[in-house]
């Protein structure tokens, strides 16, 4: 009876020990809830060549050299593709944790493109549920090469084209992530008189993390019904993106020649079933221009 | 117990802007990080003293560290505090009422990456203006938490880093 007595005593003692630090923690979490925003949806800005929910962080600039090889099926004397190359020189910069703009020149038709980016919604939880991140991606491109027919009157509005993008993503958890991207590009001169001038994109992509360094990139792109008068195929990219201390490197393989919007979504030629793909790589350096508060 | 929690009321101090800042000095790179939304609270009667750390909230220079910091050093998704529970020790032997400045010992769990560790830490307290001011400085040892450094960056992360902590605490007003 005596010692039944203690122990209980000594069991209530060391419990109401112990419940005073939890106590004192608990006093720690509750009221002043945060919003825990999700970070790292994806490793770059790109799922594989088409823009990703990420943005460059606030005040970095990034340097992002995008490469193709030629095709893959021309065999050996072209050693696969090696011998050949498409590039992109970009420049992309975080002015604030929403907003970001962007600049790139491409070999393909000579372009010239740049680029806004605003985070409208971000995905969180805590004191703000928000299931999804969303994005507004704007883009004009201009086509540099000299005039197919110079005799003709030309506009230089016919030089350029337009893309809207919304992206939609999800990180589901911290390997997999989602992403749908409907787009619409708009040509102020197309081809011929059956083209369209502009066309509905349905896209979408996701990763998975293989390790915490590398990821699986896949991405798709949709022509919504038959837009184009030429035999243009659909966008498929499949990619790694591996992460070293200050790069990043994204190898991919995808059926787009052309590295920007209006190229790879609307004017693909190649095709996965004849191995008529290119292998290709990003990679982004990143530059702090504006340090962070608490290091000014 | 009821009277008990009536009578530490005053005994209490806490913030939730505490500082918490961390060093690694590796032969080829010196990395460091600040976090200014330390959540902490102190029992000057009990000498029960209690961390919550959100590892999101630590700010590097570079964006990129930062965010290798979260995915792959301390996995913030999966751990997303680092807490501390323990005690001063020589509380009995200080007054933490009047205004001064006095060396404690900190004894507790200390847990980091999902990892917990007994430690044991020195630091000073001072009093002033009815504040507790804390500070201390220690070493922890990465392995120590189960946080691998892979060996292509050895040389850009230090094996143990030193952790500065300063905190001012109010007293808790009901």
């Amino acid at each position: 009876m005596n010692l039944k007595k203690i122990t209980l005593l000594f069991c209530l003692l060391t419990s109401l020990s112990l419940s005073a630090q939890d106590d004192l923690m608990n006093m720690l979490d509750d009221g002043s809830q945060t919003t825990n925003y999700t970070y790292a949806t994806f490793k770059t800005t790109r799922v594989v060549i088409g823009q990703s929910i990420e943005n460059p962080a606030s005040g970095n600039l990034n340097f992002v050299i995008s490469h193709h090889f030629g095709h893959l099926n021309e065999g050996a004397y072209e050693l696969f593709g090696l011998d050949k190359s498409t590039i992109r020189l970009g420049l992309e910069y975080g002015i604030n944790d929403r907003f970001a703009i962007g600049l790139g020149r491409s070999t393909y038709q000579k372009t010239v493109d740049g680029s806004l980016k605003y985070k409208i919604l971000r995905q969180s939880t805590g004191k703000r549920n928000m299931p999804i991140s969303l994005s507004y991606y704007g883009s004009i491109t201009i086509n540099t090469l000299k005039w197919a027919d110079p005799e003709r009157k030309n506009y230089f509005s016919s030089r350029l084209s337009y893309i809207h993008q919304l992206l939609i993503a999800r990180k589901i958890n911290d390997r997999i992530s989602v992403q749908l991207t409907p787009s619409i590009v708009h040509k102020n001169l197309v081809p011929k008189i059956q083209d369209p001038n502009t066309i509905y994109v349905m896209g979408a992509g996701g990763r998975v993390k293989l390790t915490n360094r590398m990821s699986l990139n896949v991405e798709y792109h949709h022509i919504l019904s038959s837009q184009t008068s030429k035999d243009f195929d659909n966008s498929l990219s499949i990619g790694f993106d591996i992460e070293t201390g200050g790069h990043v490197f994204q190898l991919f393989f995808t059926n787009s020649q052309p590295l920007f919007e209006r190229g790879f979504l609307t004017e693909t030629l190649g095709t996965w079933r004849k191995a008529d793909i290119y292998f290709g790589f990003n990679i982004f350096r990143s530059f702090v221009i504006k340090k962070p508060k608490s290091f000014r | 117990m009821l009277m008990f929690t009536a009578f530490s009321f005053g005994q209490k101090y806490m913030t939730k802007n505490g500082k918490i800042s961390f060093f690694s000095n590796a032969p080829m790179e010196k990395i460091e990080a600040n976090n200014n939304q330390v959540n902490c609270a102190l029992d000057i009667k009990t000498g029960d003293f209690v961390f919550k750390v959100l590892m999101k909230s630590f700010e590097f220079e570079k964006a990129l560290m930062q965010e290798h910091f979260n995915e792959n050093y301390a996995e913030s998704d999966k751990f997303p505090n680092a807490s501390f529970k323990g005690k001063i020790v020589n509380i009995t032997a200080i007054d933490l009422t009047k205004p001064g400045k006095y060396q404690v010992t900190v004894e507790g769990d200390l847990t980091i990456h999902g990892v917990t560790k007994k430690v044991t830490e020195k630091g000073t307290f001072e009093v002033a203006n009815g504040k507790i001011r804390g500070v201390s400085t220690f070493k922890v040892k990465l392995a120590d938490y189960g946080i691998k450094i892979p060996k292509t960056v050895v040389n850009n992360i230090a094996e143990e880093v030193e952790i500065k902590v300063d905190v001012l605490m109010d007293p808790l007003k009901k």
